[in-house]
């Protein structure tokens, strides 16, 4: 073995060395300090601390043991060429071509393999179709349904004066609560003449009119409503709906309205839905006006 | 026990023996003697990409703690655990299994929150090393696959923060979802279909998250792992770049040996980042998910911000125009440009970017030594704006909450944010322009004194992560001391960090 001369450690700086010291004694402190807090039954922030010490201890330690005494000369390494000589790119390409000499003259052997490989491909295919049910119409329906009660949360029905003026009410239609896609905002506003187009006023009940939840931009719940200016907000994009216009989209990326769900009232006075929504409720996609 | 003082003497050592042992076996001195003496060149910027993988070490330590007490299940259960507020509240077992976690398992929270923020460390440092790989022209031949093998990794750590994020079930990670589902659902033609298999359903799904948890810490890991080895033996095989300096040509690599001096201050590096992940997770509160409650479809709270690295897209989502294409009976959905075209674009254009530029500049050679920012003033320029560009996204991604915060109407910031997304980085690029033309045109010009070049030889090494620009002179990249007044805005914005 033969050391490089130029290679030595550098002398200690009383400074550097005692920094070292106060570094890694401090680690193994917070180390001990670490498991006694562990063992006696942990706390978050202490636990945090310690173990940042302990690591920054031997880090703070390694840095200026590397930084301030070990060897610093700069060394030097030839880069050669990446790319190959041309006599081994040569060889390679007549052995590769002989192989394929040999394997490409047995034509159908290498048509049965391609199209053996090419079946296995098809048939690997199809598990990916067990992952989920086909789309199907189940992006066009929701739980609503004609005379569906509509219900709260608590699953209470409601009346069209239960619902105070100029607020909102989430509902869903009973037996339905669980479906994200179903959930419905019952706005009830201070004048049923307020209405204009193209909101459906024969779908309204009153001052009370029904949109859905969802936004039709990424599919966020409505969940914000300005009763002074009768705007409903989202509030992931900030897509912004007129309610007293068929909740036409005034503002943000939203590009459709909330779909209006019919409304109606039973026989106990309860709201009920008379039909599903105008249209697909929540963000578009490809084949939604099919 | 007792052999002579002699026998002690010939007696080899500990190393040398298990070394013997190792090598009559496997032949490896040779290698592992020219990996000891690899030399690698010397600059702080190059550790950025060190700190992203060491990040990854934490998160694979913590995550692997995690896995130990994480239940990925959507089946419906009570909590009754020691978190008052959320006792008797119906949510799914993998967020009562977070909850849990964060409360009742020892070190638990500890070991989630430096989980999050290795996260958050994680694709920042990936971020800010890309930026570093860019300005200096190191993706150039023969690094063109490397910036690829990168791009893709940077595609994994984002992909991977988000299903890990996703997993836990709580009102933030729900919205996510759900806006994902709609992005995913907005693809032309087979939208529907994807969105139906990944989540095994419509929305919320029944399978997502067994599926995100397969995917977050099975899948996506396993190719990440794959991909940093392939990463790092390129690194290896074709040297480092370095900057210009004395000694310094395209036929070599001045630098410091791996042993030992580079390999005890990696190790030290190692230790800081964990260190300061480990201080992180201990006194920064991060995704409290015990406050979001658990995730309710018809719920949503206004401020719901993804993850830093998600910032752009949701920025871009919410400034985007209400437009959407209506042909034939078909719709292309509003999300589908700002949620699938901006980040295929962006990829597509970073995936390309070292064969466009070889195009655009004819310059097809092989390049080890690095370029300073200045001396390509037209890809600085364009880098800086397209920098720009996304930052200028992220805070559209935080409208809300700069509104609120601000007493600004939202409608206003986003008009003007709409605009700035045009104004921004043309200006940006163009004050990048001239600064680099100034800098270069300032280089030219002789030193004012000599004596104030520091001797060679002395050349500091520099690990603090110091706002050091390459100094004037063109010769002397590292050999100078960092100056008080180099704070100039020609250098890449590290983008914000956090929520």
């Amino acid at each position: 073995m033969t050391p490089d001369p130029s290679r030595h450690a550098r002398p200690a700086t009383r400074q550097a060395y005692l920094g070292i010291v106060v570094a890694l004694s401090l680690s193994i402190l917070a180390g001990l300090g670490l498991a006694v807090v562990y063992a006696t039954g942990g706390q978050a922030q202490l636990e945090g601390v310690l173990l940042a010490v302990s690591l920054l201890g031997i880090g703070v330690g390694l840095v200026i043991w590397a930084q301030r005494m070990l060897p610093d000369d700069e060394a030097e390494e030839a880069r050669k060429p990446l790319g190959s000589e041309p006599e081994d790119v040569a060889a390679f390409t007549t052995e590769l071509e002989r192989g394929e000499e040999a394997i490409g003259s047995r034509r159908l052997i290498v048509g049965l393999i391609t199209g053996g490989l090419g079946a296995l491909g098809l048939a690997l295919v199809f598990p990916i179709r067990s992952l989920g049910p086909r789309p199907g119409r189940g992006l066009f329906t929701t739980g609503m349904a004609p005379g569906r009660r509509l219900v709260t949360a608590e699953k209470e029905p409601v009346r069209p004066e239960d619902i105070p003026i100029a607020g909102v009410l989430t509902v869903w239609p009973e037996g339905h609560e669980d479906e994200a896609d179903s959930s419905t905002l019952l706005i009830r506003v201070e004048d049923e003449s307020l209405f204009t187009e193209p909101a459906k006023l024969e779908w309204t009940v009153g001052p009370v009119v029904a949109y859905s939840k969802l936004c039709t931009h990424t599919g966020c719940p409505v969940g914000l409503y300005e009763a002074e200016e009768h705007l409903l907000l989202c509030p992931c994009h900030q897509s912004t709906f007129e309610v007293l216009a068929g909740a036409r989209p005034v503002f943000g990326p939203a590009t459709r309205a909330l779909p209006q769900l019919p409304l109606g009232v039973d026989d106990e006075g309860f709201l009920v839905a008379t039909g599903e929504f105008e249209g697909p409720v929540g963000a578009g996609f490809w084949d939604r006006s099919r | 026990m007792s052999d002579g003082e002699e026998a002690e003497e010939r007696r080899p050592s500990r190393v040398a023996r298990t070394g013997s042992f190792v090598d009559d076996r496997l032949g490896l001195a040779r290698i592992a003697r020219t990996t000891l003496r690899k030399v690698f060149p010397d600059h702080w910027s190059f550790l950025l990409g060190e700190v992203a993988l060491y990040s990854f070490v934490v998160l694979l330590l913590t995550g692997t703690y995690l896995t130990f007490f994480f239940k990925p299940s959507q089946a419906e259960t009570t909590y009754e655990g020691s978190y008052e507020a959320l006792r008797g509240v119906e949510m799914t077992r993998a967020y009562r299994s977070a909850v849990e976690l964060s409360f009742d398992v020892r070190a638990g929270l500890v070991m989630r929150q430096m989980h999050h923020w290795a996260a958050l460390v994680f694709v920042a440092a990936m971020v800010v090393h890309l930026a570093r790989v860019f300005f200096t022209g190191a993706f150039r031949r023969p690094r063109e696959l490397n910036w690829i093998v990168g791009v893709t990794l940077l595609l994994l750590g984002i992909g991977n923060g988000f299903t890990g994020y996703s997993l836990l079930d709580d009102q933030l990670s729900g919205t996510g979802l759900r806006i994902a589902y709609s992005i995913v659902l907005s693809i032309p033609v087979i939208g529907t279909w994807i969105t139906s298999l990944l989540f095994g359903g419509e929305f919320p799904g029944p399978d997502i998250i067994e599926r995100f948890f397969v995917l977050h810490i099975l899948v996506v890991p396993a190719m990440i792992i794959g991909l940093l080895v392939l990463h790092l033996s390129m690194v290896v095989h074709q040297k480092h770049t370095q900057f210009r300096g004395p000694g310094r040509r395209e036929d070599n690599v001045v630098g410091e040996r791996i042993w030992p001096t580079y390999a005890v201050k990696a190790s030290g590096l190692f230790f800081l980042t964990t260190g300061v992940l480990a201080a992180l997770g201990g006194l920064a509160q991060i995704n409290p998910i015990w406050i979001y409650g658990p995730f309710e479809p018809s719920e949503v709270s206004a401020a719901s911000q993804p993850d830093w690295y998600i910032g752009w897209l949701e920025g871009a989502l919410r400034a985007m125009p209400a437009w959407e294409v209506r042909a034939f009976g078909f719709e292309l959905p509003n999300p589908f440009f700002a949620g699938v075209l901006l980040p295929g674009l962006t990829f597509g254009l970073l995936y390309a970017w070292p064969f466009l530029e070889a195009r655009f500049t004819k310059d097809r050679d092989e390049h080890h030594l690095l370029d300073r920012p200045r001396d390509r003033p037209m890809r600085t320029a364009l880098g800086v704006a397209t920098l720009a560009f996304y930052a200028v996204l992220f805070l559209a991604g935080g409208s809300d909450v700069l509104a609120t915060e601000f007493g600004l109407s939202v409608n206003k910031l986003i008009w003007s944010i709409r605009v700035s997304l045009f104004v921004v980085p043309v200006a940006a690029g163009l004050v990048a322009h001239r600064l680099c033309r100034d800098l270069a045109a300032r280089d030219a010009e002789p030193p004012d004194d000599p004596s104030e070049r520091p001797p060679p030889g002395d050349a500091p090494v520099p690990v603090a992560i110091v706002d050091q620009e390459p100094e004037p002179d063109g010769q002397e990249p590292i050999a100078w001391p960092p100056p008080v007044a180099v704070s100039r805005t020609g250098l890449p914005p590290a983008r914000p960090l956090g929520r």
